[in-house]
């Protein structure tokens, strides 16, 4: 049984389909990336999994938990954490609140504190900036915090939505190492990226998403290889 | 003398305004709209404290008391069947929403207590005091809600920065989806908001009655839009600029009843506030954070 079970799923804004019986599987441990081009329906896929949209038919399975009419609010806590795009930290907030923000549903006080030095040590330059308000960030940094954030759920998978949008190559590479020391962890990733190169350079598996549907999916570094992937997503 | 005394008196009022715009500011920066029907929850507040105090005798602290939990309830309530269903409508909807609820809050208080005005009994026992060789009297009406709200500000001001669910309040005035996906349950604040709000809107309408004891169910009406002018003077959805707002705001009004003409007083009032928003739209404490994209 895989960890995360997406069966046909159905989404609509409207009278607009942006998911077309989309499935596919995410396993314990694995880094699965979703990739495709904008509008594609990467991101709603993953708004539809915690939650933040609504499908309208198909099924979600979390440990084969059925999680498809669970509400936004309720998904942490059953171990799934969701960076969003545009990374959405609170701007009047200071680095702290945000990442204690992400320990909302948890309780015990010392876990908390050790998760939070955790990421610090994952995120030194967090702890550099723990006082400071989260607007004023680089841009690189508020994706850090983001990330930071989701991890501050414990979170046993995490989705993470376009991480390196907008980043400066440096941080694009820090961010995917980063990425990279979250599988070390045991964490479960399902990744979706623009940015293909990069996604497939550190999954395991991915699915390509077409206007909403999937049209092709395999290991990683198949796709890679494979000619059509590359003529529209590689830039090869 | 009479400069310290209007001064004074102008502080208590403010404070009361204060109360009411906090309901305000509150309610728009999580739900962001305009609850219009947030004056007439005053009326509805002294409405209460009235019947509980006057007609069926008991202490002055039970009645604010009961009227306290009678309009968080109510807000609660507003909230659940008035604009909770409305939460992906256009603002527009909701605006005429929320005019609509406050009619009916006035209706129901025109059907059940009559048109006249009522004599409210103050719920301050505290008598006078008197200063300065008895050229300085200050009543103790004014004492109260003074002390009243400096405690409920600083109890709000710790609340909202320093507890999880304030934190949680303000995590969702900026985003919502983010919020949720941190485990916050979004409906659940805001309709705690609403019940903050409307709690201290009973507060307010016990304090607004009495030092001014007529009550009828327009009471609410006027103190309702000059704390709206106050939160937004302050800020709208800034908590400290709805104290400061709220404060300056009746300052203002009376000075201008005491040096200039109490029958264009209000009509100062709101030309500072066109004035204020000529030069800062945003309001004193308005928020605009540099955010770096």
């Amino acid at each position: 049984m895989a960890m995360l079970e997406i069966r046909d799923l159905n989404v609509f804004f409207g009278v607009i389909q942006a998911i077309r019986d989309v499935s596919f599987d995410v396993d314990k441990g694995e880094v699965v990336a979703l990739i495709g081009a904008n509008g594609a329906g990467k991101t709603t896929t993953l708004h539809t999994i915690t939650g933040l949209l609504s499908a309208k038919s198909g099924s979600i399975h979390l440990d084969g938990k059925d999680i498809t009419k669970v509400p936004a609010h309720k998904i942490v806590s059953m171990g799934m954490a969701h960076v969003p795009e545009g990374r959405r930290v609170f701007a009047s907030l200071s680095v702290y609140d945000n990442l204690k923000m992400g320990a909302y549903t948890r309780k015990d006080k010392k876990e908390i504190n050790d998760s939070l030095e955790m990421v610090f040590s994952e995120f030194p330059r967090l702890k550099e900036r723990r006082n400071q308000v989260a607007g004023t960030l680089s841009g690189g940094e508020q994706q850090m915090l983001a990330m930071g954030r989701a991890l501050m759920s414990k979170p046993r998978i995490i989705l993470m939505d376009e991480p390196s949008m907008g980043l400066s190559p440096l941080y694009v590479s820090e961010i995917f190492e980063i990425i990279k020391q979250i599988k070390k962890e045991g964490t479960t990733v399902l990744l979706v990226e623009q940015n293909a190169n990069m996604a497939l350079s550190v999954a395991d598996r991915a699915y390509v998403l077409e206007t909403g549907k999937i049209v092709m999916d395999g290991k990683a570094s198949d796709l890679m290889n494979d000619e059509r992937v590359r003529k529209a997503y590689l830039g090869a | 003398m009479k400069f310290l005394s209007q001064l004074i008196s102008g502080i208590s009022l403010g404070s009361i305004y204060s109360l009411i715009a906090l309901g305000y500011t509150m309610v728009y920066g999580i739900a962001k709209m305009l609850n219009f029907a947030h004056g007439d929850v005053i009326m509805i507040g002294a409405f209460v404290v009235y019947t509980a105090c006057v007609t069926a005798g008991l202490p002055a602290v039970v009645g604010v008391l009961i009227a306290i939990v009678f309009c968080t309830l109510l807000g609660v309530t507003i909230e659940r069947f008035a604009y909770k269903p409305l939460r992906q409508a256009t603002s527009l909807a909701v605006l005429i929403t929320a005019i609509g609820v406050s009619y009916l809050l006035q209706n129901l208080a025109l059907l059940i207590f009559g048109s006249d005005t009522k004599q409210f009994s103050s719920v301050v026992s505290l008598s006078a005091v008197t200063l300065a060789d008895g050229q300085l009297t200050i009543s103790g009406e004014t004492i109260v809600t003074i002390i009243v709200s400096v405690i409920i500000m600083v109890s709000l001001y710790l609340f909202v920065n320093k507890t999880k669910p304030g934190k949680a309040m303000q995590a969702v005035s900026e985003d919502k989806g983010a919020a949720q996906l941190m485990g916050i349950n979004v409906n659940g604040t805001i309709a705690l908001t609403f019940a903050i709000g409307s709690g201290l809107a009973a507060i307010a309408g016990a304090l607004l009655c009495s030092a001014y004891p007529a009550l009828s169910p327009y009471t609410g009406a006027m103190p309702g839009i000059k704390a709206f002018v106050a939160a937004v003077f302050g800020g709208i959805g800034s908590i400290p600029g709805a104290m400061i707002g709220g404060i300056v705001l009746g300052i203002i009004e009376n000075l201008s009843k005491g040096y200039i003409s109490s029958q264009l007083s209000d009509a100062i009032v709101f030309a500072v506030l066109i004035i204020v928003l000529l030069v800062k739209p945003t309001g004193i404490m308005g928020k605009k954070i540099n955010e770096k994209v």
